[in-house]
């Protein structure tokens, strides 16, 4: 195979976690498939210094552009800056964070680089083949991709984050010219609001504590009241589940689930959650998983180390409580 | 304006599965399915998009073996217009599925495609965007809210740390999230209303597609088990076991 491209992401010039987890995979695609080497594209204001960080990871040659165009994320003019730096690289694999710029840009450098992909791997098989979760994570595959040109993108939780290593390599500006489509043009569309998500809370993805609701919370208010004082004495995250977000209690942008996010903290809290598979699907590698649920029989107890027996609306409160006096 | 909404059938998410006995598949034979929940969405905005005289026509279309029709059916009794069902009793990944949509689109004036993000079989969520790039259309992916004036569209995206609004002009690719609406049920009256409705069988052969697939499954297994812990009777415990045992306080 040829060489491997990783789409890097950054957050103002800094590697995202999500980015380091994709090089760690990248690096065992590169064993296993025999890639030559791994490189890097990275765009946007900072690409250079996230370009310079690369270099610090042991990756050969990275493209960058902090062109106009990509001042903002938008899927066509980024999915033909990663086509053309793939091409110019000679690269036959792509690897990216399978997050939410990464979904949505990747399917279009396949159709570019008419190869194929396959979406949100956990594991790469010493026979070559992919793993993944599908049927909402009810089962895991083995799948093989057959096109000459790959692309994959990594669920940011089934591996490590990426050590630097040996250094070395160069970087370049990525030149526009070879597309002659990558001019700014109506197509690519105007992003004309962005409404933030509270951000005095860590990213889901990446807490180390995720303290989510489920629908017997009843309302946002609740939510509010009970679930977000439990998650600032731990300094955590909100998650909630796909009811919760359905009755309105809590935004999709919280949900964990295989349609929603997928976390791995070291803690994870299941308050009111009664544990549908496909909320499982998101939170079942946390490292400690405690139930919080007055249904003895729910079946979250099923997969959590502590579980309790209790009405949330007494004993949550309470726990905050024990945990603010313990700090 | 016409608009196309790609359909899939999938195993209806409230049912156990079964792995066939040499693991390369799901036990398909005589379980229960139902539309794409993301899909579902997406026909229920075609159908509002409709009432509020935005979409004149909504054009269903999958690709999948016969009985599809059936999940087809209930879709036009929810309110479309008629339906293309491509037969193909192979397998199907994002790459043909992208392919087959993107030569129905060709044969027709579409305004716009709108479908859902994922499918809850394949959980690939790559059919919409491999669409959009394969027609060189712009996409908006991941909606929960579309608003539509005159030629250009809004669409409020769910992305990673919030909300984001992206305009675009159209056509374009709209793919669905959860919080976009919530799907009407279709009414018995209807149901058979929708069998009279115009109703398309085709091959991928007529389509000029190649039944070719890119990603296949070699073999699926159960996820293991994580095993359940203990309960603990109060908070006390609870942190106490936190703190001593799990060493996570």
């Amino acid at each position: 195979m040829g060489k491997i491209i990783v789409f890097a992401q950054h957050n103002d010039g800094k590697l995202i976690k999500s980015t380091l987890v994709a090089l760690t995979a990248a690096e065992e695609l590169r064993r296993v498939w025999g890639c030559a080497a791994i490189t890097a594209v990275t765009l946007g204001q900072g690409a250079a210094s996230a370009a310079e960080e690369l270099l610090q990871y042991g990756v050969e040659d990275v493209r960058f552009s902090e062109d106009e165009l990509f001042a903002q994320y938008r899927a066509e003019p980024f999915g033909r800056a990663i086509a053309l730096a793939a091409k110019e690289m000679g690269a036959s694999v792509v690897v990216g964070a399978a997050n939410s710029t990464g979904k949505d840009v990747l399917p279009r450098v396949a159709v570019l680089l008419e190869g194929a992909q396959a979406s949100d791997i956990i594991g790469v098989n010493e026979d070559g083949s992919l793993k993944r979760p599908m049927y909402a994570g009810n089962v895991i595959a083995d799948v093989e991709v057959s096109s000459d040109v790959r692309i994959v993108s990594i669920r940011g939780t089934a591996f490590s984050a990426a050590t630097p290593g040996t250094q070395g390599g160069a970087k370049a500006v990525l030149e526009l010219a070879g597309d002659a489509e990558l001019v700014e043009q109506d197509r690519f569309g105007k992003i004309v609001g962005f409404e933030q998500s509270k951000a005095d809370r860590p990213e889901l993805t990446d807490a180390e504590v995720v303290v989510s609701g489920g629908r017997a919370l009843a309302s946002a208010e609740n939510f509010e009241k009970i679930v977000f004082p439990l998650a600032d004495a731990l300094k955590g995250a909100v998650g909630a589940s796909r009811a919760a977000v359905d009755s309105g209690y809590a935004p999709n942008d919280w949900q964990v689930g295989q349609t929603g996010k997928v976390v791995a903290p070291s803690l994870y809290f299941a308050i009111g959650i009664s544990g549908a598979i496909q909320h499982l699907a998101g939170m079942k590698d946390s490292k400690v998983i405690v139930a919080i649920n007055k249904d003895p029989d729910a079946p979250i107890f099923e997969v959590a180390d502590y579980g309790l027996v209790a009405d949330l609306f007494d004993v949550v409160p309470e726990l905050t409580s024990l945990i603010e006096s313990k700090k | 304006m016409k608009i196309l909404v790609p359909i899939k059938r999938v195993p209806d998410w409230q049912i156990k599965l079964k792995l066939l006995a040499d693991g390369s598949d799901i036990q398909r034979d005589g379980i229960k399915w139902i539309i794409n929940t993301f899909d579902e969405i997406a026909v229920e905005e075609a159908i509002r998009l409709k009432e509020q005289g935005v979409v004149s026509e909504i054009v269903l279309a999958s690709v999948g073996p016969s009985d599809t029709k059936s999940r087809l059916e209930y879709a036009l009794a929810m309110g479309a217009d008629s339906a293309i069902l491509v037969n193909h009793d192979g397998p199907v990944d994002s790459d043909l599925a992208s392919r087959v949509l993107a030569a129905i689109y060709s044969r027709h004036e579409f305004g716009m495609i709108i479908m859902g993000k994922q499918a809850i079989d394949s959980d690939s969520s790559q059919t919409a965007q491999l669409l959009a790039a394969r027609l060189n259309l712009p996409q908006a992916c991941f909606a929960s809210k579309v608003e539509i004036e005159g030629e250009r569209a809004t669409v409020t995206r769910e992305v990673d740390g919030g909300l984001e609004v992206l305009e675009v002009p159209m056509p374009c690719v709209i793919s669905t999230d959860l919080r976009l609406n919530e799907p009407r049920y279709a009414a018995l009256p209807n149901l058979m209303k929708a069998k009279k409705k115009p109703f398309e069988e085709i091959t991928l052969e007529s389509l000029g597609v190649s039944a070719e697939v890119k990603v296949s499954v070699k073999s699926m297994v159960f996820p293991e088990a994580r095993s359940a812990g203990r309960k603990v009777a109060d908070v006390v415990e609870l942190v106490a076991a936190l703190q001593e045992e799990a060493k996570v306080l």
